[in-house]
């Protein structure tokens, strides 16, 4: 479904922050990326979804070449992109973002279907705006709806659990899971959670600008965790990154 | 009353052929058509052009609509309307203008209202304003002159959406002890178009509180000047907002002005000037919209 070969990409100040990247993620299965802060997986996103260009490099949806497509005609192509930082619109209800991401006007029932797999009542939510007024953690529910609602095949989402609590977390999961299922759909995930990785079915760890480890996640989950122990507070695993 | 003057009157003021309430047509500088109901009661000045309209106490939101209408060129029209709006009652209020030219003459209306609202009395104001025609040039300025008393509330809502090359827009507010007034203004300029729009808000008794929020787009080479003053002499709470979106050529300038004449007068002023977002663009574009398609949608939205 998607491949990148040898992806270059170095910040305005000339800092090299992908090294040649490559990878490939298959349809009909769930890839998570991970790694460090600071590591380059927003980046890889945005060049994926034509927010940012390659410096070199050449990025492929279901073999056609896409690197010179920008972002309208990637999304049109099916490219759905929920952003780390949502953004937000003074005057855009959550409906009609909605209907903009599917392409169409929806009832009220598949509006309140698409919130609810993210934690949110349609009924409360539906009419509000997408503006300050809106939580942290509103807002990142309400963007990856808009990516939910998208008719695409790739579905990129840069660290979906940031603001989610732990109860509309597992209906996430099991959006993932059910999107997972659709053998003609790819689902990327850049993630840090330990519950995301561990549906994965191959994870991908992207450190100093290439990819330093990848493999299926029973493989590659052992390792993650075992490096880093646990949580002095809490007590909870954590993985940390070379 | 002539064909463009009902157009004017759907798009302006929900007409369908009829109105529910009381109601008054002003086309061309006389009235066209007038009704008053029981509760609400329409006179024609006398000596001056316009209407007093004495909205009683008892009178439970009826639609009172006096829209007026200008639909050729060579017209500059000028009318007074006096709103007195009884103890209690409960009206909205829909006023709104059409300016229309097609015989390269000019063309202007300019209406000067106020409102006199007793204690306890809860309006809607809904005015829109909007030109059509050939490329004569067409004025609408607007007067505000608003008087709420004890515990009376006035929530006015104001647009001019296209059509209009010169406005002149006047709001002027004095609130009692309780008043409550909440101004939404909503503005479009293109072309060589010019509006100023200008607020000037009075708050004299405890606990009033206004809340003035003006989103404007301004493009092509389009100029916009918005001004308001909010003067706190009570215990009082004031917000105003201004937010323009400048596409082009177009300037937009804000100058807004408050003053605390009492410690407990608590007052805030926010404005944001600027292009529309880069970030709300992609964020359209990857949903599948065109960079034509994300700018038009966040224009309407902001001014919706
Ligand atoms: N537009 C930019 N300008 C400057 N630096 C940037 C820009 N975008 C990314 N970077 C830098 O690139 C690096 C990778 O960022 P990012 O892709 O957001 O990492 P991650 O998502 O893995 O935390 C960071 O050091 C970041 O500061
Ligand atoms: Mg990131």
């Amino acid at each position: 479904m998607l491949e990148l070969r040898d992806i270059k990409w170095s910040a305005p100040d000339g800092t090299r922050v992908l090294d040649g990247v490559d990878l490939t993620v298959k349809s009909g299965g769930l890839t998570v990326i991970t790694g460090p802060n600071g590591g380059g997986k927003t980046t890889l996103a945005k060049l994926v979804a034509g927010v940012e260009a390659p410096e070199s490099g050449r990025i492929l949806l279901d073999g056609d070449d896409i690197t010179g497509l920008d972002v309208t005609q990637r999304a049109r192509k099916g490219v759905c992109f929920a952003f780390q930082q949502p953004v937000r619109f003074k005057g855009i209800p959550v409906r009609r973002l909605l209907e903009l991401a599917a392409g169409e006007s929806l009832t009220e029932v598949q509006v309140c279907a698409l919130l609810n797999q993210v934690g949110l009542c349609g009924q409360e939510y539906m009419g509000r705006q997408v503006d300050a007024s809106l939580s942290g953690g509103e807002i990142k529910r309400v963007e990856i709806a808009t990516v939910l609602a998208r008719p695409g095949k790739l579905f990129l989402f840069d660290e979906p659990e940031a603001g989610i609590d732990l109860w509309s977390f597992s209906g996430l999961i099991s959006a993932f899971q059910s999107l997972r299922d659709r053998r003609d759909k790819a689902l990327l995930l850049i993630s840090h959670q330990e519950r995301i990785l561990e549906i994965a079915d191959e994870i991908i760890v992207l450190s100093g600008g290439k990819v330093a480890q990848r493999g299926p996640a029973p493989e590659i989950l052992p390792q993650l965790m075992g490096k880093g122990g646990h949580c002095a507070d809490c007590g909870k695993r954590k993985a940390v990154f070379a | 009353m002539n064909s463009i003057t009902g157009k004017f009157l759907e798009t302006l003021a929900g007409w369908k052929g009829t109105f529910s309430g009381a109601y008054s047509v002003r086309e061309n500088g006389s009235c066209a058509e007038m009704r008053s109901t029981p509760f609400v009661e329409i006179t024609p000045k006398s000596g001056l052009s316009g209407l007093d309209i004495r909205i009683l106490p008892g009178c439970r939101g009826e639609v009172v609509a006096v829209p007026a209408c200008v639909t050729q060129g060579g017209i500059d029209d000028l009318a007074y309307n006096d709103f007195y709006v009884g103890a209690g009652a409960e009206a909205t209020i829909i006023a709104g203008c059409g300016v229309h030219t097609e015989n390269g003459e000019p063309a202007r209306h300019s209406g000067i209202h106020r409102f006199f609202l007793e204690p306890g009395a809860k309006v809607k104001y809904i005015e829109k304003h909007l030109g059509t025609g050939d490329a004569s040039p067409r004025a609408i300025d607007p007067e505000t002159v608003i008087q709420l008393g004890e515990g009376a509330q006035l929530e006015m809502d104001t647009a001019q959406l296209g059509g209009v090359d010169r406005a002149d827009r006047r709001t002027k507010a004095v609130l009692g002890a309780g008043a409550r007034l909440v101004i939404r203004e909503r503005l479009l300029t293109e072309g060589q178009q010019q509006a100023k729009s200008d607020f000037v808000v009075q708050m004299d008794g405890e606990g009033a509180a206004v809340d003035l929020v003006s989103r404007s787009v301004a493009r092509g080479d389009s100029r916009q000047s918005f001004r308001s003053q909010i003067t706190g002499n009570a215990p009082c709470t004031g917000h105003s907002e201004c937010d323009a979106l400048v596409d082009g050529n177009a300037k937009v300038d804000a100058t807004p002005m408050l003053s605390a004449n009492h410690p407990d007068a608590a007052l805030i002023h926010e404005a944001a000037i600027g292009k529309i977002a880069g970030e709300q663009i992609v964020k359209l574009r990857t949903l599948g919209l065109t960079q034509e398609e994300a700018e038009a949608e966040i224009v309407r939205g902001f001014l919706e």
